[in-house]
């Protein structure tokens, strides 16, 4: 062959999830697209936007809410959402406490985490959507390494990783009942380098809590947390003053922040192949068990 | 070494598949190789040191890294695919790590579907067995292009280079009789971490390289299909906005050949020609597409086109049929397959239904013989079966493409996919 076609493997994944998300409009006739204001959703709804150019995205977005938020990602939220011309859905975790749907967690590790379960299902139904596009990697996470494309869920929305359909090629069986849905995980082959990597090379603009910043914080099970409306230093904790950056924008009660120098995207990629700890090593909600994600994964989270 | 130099930017991708019986070592060697080339994060290990320690293990068990599911961990066994992920400066690498036991064939055909290398593990005491045929049978007959003969426990037989070369004639004898395009042997010890990264000093006699080494170099820029183009419709992109008035993009995933812009083509079922006006990759124009990219091909002419209908070439048209003669492997374990059976066929991006006309003979995978006294087909089963469709499939055979030669059977009141089909 005088002239070899070879594809980046940024390009690959790209154009694998392109395909995904394709195949998603396709076979599914109302999808969604999780979208929480962290990173690989925004890379999510970027893919989104380049699968159907110079459509818009034919699906809506969906954002559930824990009511924790850091203020930068709510902002920036509904600015990306209307620069790519979606449509936004919010799902709140308060709502669902005030009409009973869940009791809040307490203790001293009280957390919306699980919470977010109840409030994405029934968002779910109360749409009657039948396929949740999430931004979810296999690398993050052991029970997660198993999951697959078109993930499928049963009427209570819950996951049976032992009894999963194969993904052969790239065939994707949609099918299902009355009831059921799909988690679709178009990002399913990317890494965290990955994701920084291409949202380098796409210049795409991501929370300002990404980068390296001066954050009021306290050390709590060996990770910073940033104090805020609704993390407050317990007896024996101390408010400190540090270079932090956050690897993961999630529940801000149990996303911990890193100490870091990295107020660029070079230095965040630097960073990150430096890396010796993942970065969901920071979310105490992990670190409950050893299969504390599986478990919340049957229950139906993301 | 900078991260942000394009060298790094520009990987290639290597997918691979492993695959190994019980005990081969296979949850190790992939542990071993993302433990030395620093994909394991501290926090991993902290963990599987921990999980290791309680379970009395004596050394760290690399293999608790892969087994995701706590019955994995339980049972110390892996269930379903798990795919991995590592990197060095050469390869972005993505494993499809299969379990080795003999009802989880189904998890070795899915895995392997993707992967451009399958590395085979056998365990040196015990050489060339059953599951080592059957898994190079499956490796061949999904058309793998690279496979591995890795020989594991090297340092249980003393690195013994004379039981090296006996495996290697064992399993060269048997693989006389399947199509494997190119095949290597390196003998490692996984546990020790012999000739996986770094080359072993307690086998001088081997000349071959690392098997990190091999993974980084092998080549593999022909094995897509470059040749006969074919673009199955996934999705028609039309914007309706004021802009973008006539706009109507034909949206789908190059599946073989290579198209340019100004190219005559064929659209199939219809069978109308048109030219290609542009390739569009979100907003550029792009001079050419070939696989894998995703792209949306605008034609000079206004044809009904839609999902399911594919865009060839006219000098160069695949077969379009209501006939399938295939090899398929059947994946139900509450069932089996129906001479008359009625499924919902899945190829490219079309949708029909199928009836099983006949099954021909089944394939006894640790003789390769056939079978046909006996065409009760069950899980884990490899048969050659003939198909009417409800409407033509536009196909390739597998072995030109395997993409257009791919299916799957999905059943109907279950929803689930029951079968993978190559076609002949």
């Amino acid at each position: 062959m005088s002239i070899s076609y070879k594809i980046r493997h940024l390009d690959q994944l790209e154009a694998e999830a392109i395909f995904i998300l394709r195949e998603t409009a396709a076979q599914f006739e109302r999808p969604v697209i999780l979208f929480s204001g962290g990173k690989d959703s925004i890379v999510v709804a970027r893919l989104a936007q380049k699968a159907f150019w110079p459509s818009r995205p034919p699906m809506p977005f969906m954002h559930v809410d824990t009511g924790h938020n850091f203020p930068e990602t709510i902002e920036f939220r509904d600015q990306f959402i209307s620069d790519i011309g979606g449509q936004l859905i919010v799902a709140s975790v308060q709502d669902s406490i005030d009409k009973g749907r869940v009791a809040e967690e307490k203790g001293p590790n009280a957390s919306r985490n699980a919470l977010q379960t109840v409030t994405l299902l029934d968002g779910i139904e109360e749409n009657r959507f039948d396929a949740a596009v999430g931004g979810a990697r296999r690398d993050e996470e052991k029970a997660r390494a198993k999951e697959r494309f078109f993930s499928h869920r049963d009427e209570f929305g819950q996951w049976d990783p032992k009894n999963q359909r194969p993904e052969l090629w790239n065939l994707f069986n949609a099918r299902k009942l009355p009831g059921e849905h799909f988690r679709v995980f178009p990002l399913s082959n990317w890494t965290e380098m990955d994701v920084w990597q291409y949202i380098m090379r796409e210049e795409i603009s991501i929370p300002s809590i990404y980068f390296a910043h001066e954050r009021e914080v306290i050390q709590r099970d060996g990770t910073f947390l940033a104090v805020t409306d609704f993390v407050s230093p317990r007896e024996g904790e101390t408010v400190e003053k540090r270079q932090v950056r956050f690897r993961t924008v999630g529940d801000a009660t149990c996303t911990g922040a890193v100490e870091s120098p990295a107020d660029t995207l070079e230095k965040i990629i630097e960073e990150v192949a430096s890396a010796r700890q993942t970065e969901r090593g920071g979310r105490s909600d992990d670190k409950r068990s050893e299969s504390a994600m599986e478990d919340r994964k049957k229950e139906g989270y993301f | 070494m900078s991260t942000t130099e394009d060298g790094y930017m520009d990987m290639d991708l290597l997918r691979f598949t492993t695959a190994g019986s019980v005990d081969d070592g296979k949850s190790t060697l992939i542990g071993r190789l993302m433990y030395d080339t620093k994909t394991i994060f501290e926090d991993q290990l902290e963990a599987i040191e921990k999980s290791s320690k309680q379970r009395g293990d004596e050394n760290v068990n690399l293999a608790l890294l892969t087994d995701g599911l706590r019955a994995e961990r339980e049972q110390g066994i892996t269930i379903d695919v798990a795919y991995r992920y590592f990197a060095t400066p050469k390869r972005k690498f993505i494993i499809a790590d299969t379990p080795g036991h003999i009802q989880y064939t189904r998890n070795m055909v899915t895995g392997a579907s993707t992967a451009n290398l399958a590395i085979i593990l056998i365990d040196a005491r015990k050489g060339v067995i059953e599951q080592t045929c059957r898994h190079s049978f499956i490796a061949s007959l999904l058309r793998i292009e690279h496979v591995v003969l890795c020989i594991n426990k090297m340092d249980l037989v003393d690195y013994s280079e004379e039981r090296y070369n006996e495996i290697v004639k064992q399993f060269t004898d048997f693989a006389s009789r399947l199509q494997i395009k190119e095949m290597t042997f390196i003998p490692i010890s996984a546990l020790n971490g012999d000739n996986v990264v770094n080359r072993s000093e307690n086998m001088p006699w081997y000349g071959g390289s690392p098997l990190l080494y091999h993974l980084e170099n092998v080549y593999i820029g022909t094995d897509a299909n470059h040749v006969d183009a074919r673009l199955p419709i996934q999705w028609v992109i039309r914007p309706h906005s004021e802009k973008y008035h006539d706009y109507r993009g034909y949206a789908g995933r190059v599946a073989g050949g290579v198209f340019k812009p100004g190219d005559e083509v064929t659209v199939l079922p219809s069978g109308f020609t048109s030219k290609i006006r542009s390739i569009d990759r979100f907003d550029e124009e792009v001079d050419e597409a070939f696989a894998p990219m995703s792209v949306a091909i605008r034609l000079e002419d206004e044809i009904d086109i839609s999902r399911g209908d594919m865009i060839v070439k006219p000098n160069n048209q695949p077969e379009s049929s209501q006939e399938v003669d295939a090899m398929i492997c059947w994946f139900s374990s509450e069932n089996s397959i129906q001479t008359r059976g009625k499924y919902i066929i899945r190829h490219t991006t079309k949708t029909a239904k199928a009836v099983v006309k006949s099954i021909q003979y089944k394939v006894d995978i640790n003789t390769l013989h056939k079978i046909e006294t006996d065409l009760n087909i069950g899980m884990n089963d490899i048969a050659r079966v003939q198909l009417r469709t409800s409407e033509p499939l536009f196909y390739d055979s597998y072995s030109k493409n395997r993409i257009t030669g791919s299916f799957v059977l999905i059943d109907e009141f279950t929803n689930k996919t029951v079968a993978a089909g190559m076609i002949r």
